[in-house]
């Protein structure tokens, strides 16, 4: 905590690790988020729909 | 006892129109009874609690804005707590430092799973069909929590909020808003913080979620299949059971 954060640094390009690191983990949440199979079950008959 | 209740309720349900002397409808004269109709009848019970949901929400990408309403309860409660306690507990007990944490790992969580949200609904095009108000009052939550947090990063009293505030300062004083919203008083920000624009983001929250579960959730971009009155949200596909 008592010392600068490691920051990459190429070309005009220049981000801290961490928030490097937050960047690219929400890239991939996102990604699997829409890949991921979501459990569900469909209800097809819509007579005895409870809403 | 019984007679009461039920004569209080029937004064609670809507009023249907009766019909007038030349046969036509009358309905209930007033501005509460014209409220509670546009209340009945843009928000059905059916549609702000509904038990199952069309089935193209069958997607994690449509769980992003629950997991930001979970991670927005989690950050007021232990705002709540430290709220309570004060400064001098959050930066010398051990108990203090982890509800500190859970307070700022909240608001990260919070932050990361409303731009997640945000990705998802810009993709495709959320603010379709009538949608356009659910969208721009998103934008404004979004406004609204960058305010909050900045606040929070000001009143944490340690070194760093003192190091923010101080460059926060020659920037704000730039704007020309220096006299209004003074970064360096603490009591200021602290108020703002705690009390203020919480209440904001709560709100707002509350007005977005009212939004999307009265219009329904945005079709996929390209389905040919338009509700009607008469089908409402429901889809070919069938529903998705909650």
């Amino acid at each position: 905590m008592n010392s600068p954060a490691p920051f990459l640094h190429v070309g005009f390009i220049l981000i801290s690790l961490s928030n490097l690191f937050l960047i690219v983990f929400m890239l991939v949440l996102f990604a699997v988020a829409l890949i991921a199979p979501f459990p569900h079950r469909i209800r097809h008959d819509r007579s005895d729909r409870r809403d | 006892m019984t007679e009461q209740l039920a004569a209080r309720r029937d004064a609670a349900a809507p009023t249907p129109a009766a019909p007038d002397a030349a046969g036509g409808m009358v309905e209930e004269p007033g501005w509460t009874a014209a409220v509670r109709r546009n209340l009945a009848r843009r928000m059905p019970l059916t549609e702000l609690l509904p038990s199952t949901q069309p089935a193209y929400v069958g997607s994690w990408v449509y769980v992003f804005g629950v997991t930001t309403i979970a991670a927005l309860v989690w950050t007021i409660a232990s705002g709540t707590i430290l709220a309570f306690m004060g400064s001098a507990w959050w930066h010398t007990s051990a108990l203090g430092h982890f509800v500190n944490s859970v307070h700022f790992w909240g608001a990260q969580m919070f932050f990361l799973f409303m731009v997640l949200h945000l990705w998802g609904k810009f993709w495709m095009a959320s603010w379709r069909d009538g949608r356009a108000a659910t969208w721009a009052v998103g934008v404004v939550i979004f406004l609204a929590s960058i305010v909050t947090a900045f606040t929070g990063y000001l009143i944490q009293e340690n070194f760093d909020s003192q190091w923010i505030a101080v460059n926060a300062k020659d920037a704000i004083n730039a704007t020309g808003l220096g006299g209004f919203f003074n970064v360096l008083n603490f009591g200021q920000m602290y108020g703002i913080h705690v009390m203020l624009m919480p209440i904001v983001v709560t709100l707002l929250v509350v007005l977005h979620i009212l939004q999307v579960r009265t219009r329904g959730v945005v079709r996929p971009i390209g389905d040919p299949y338009t509700p009607t009155p008469e089908t409402g949200g429901d889809t070919p596909e069938g529903r998705l059971e909650a």
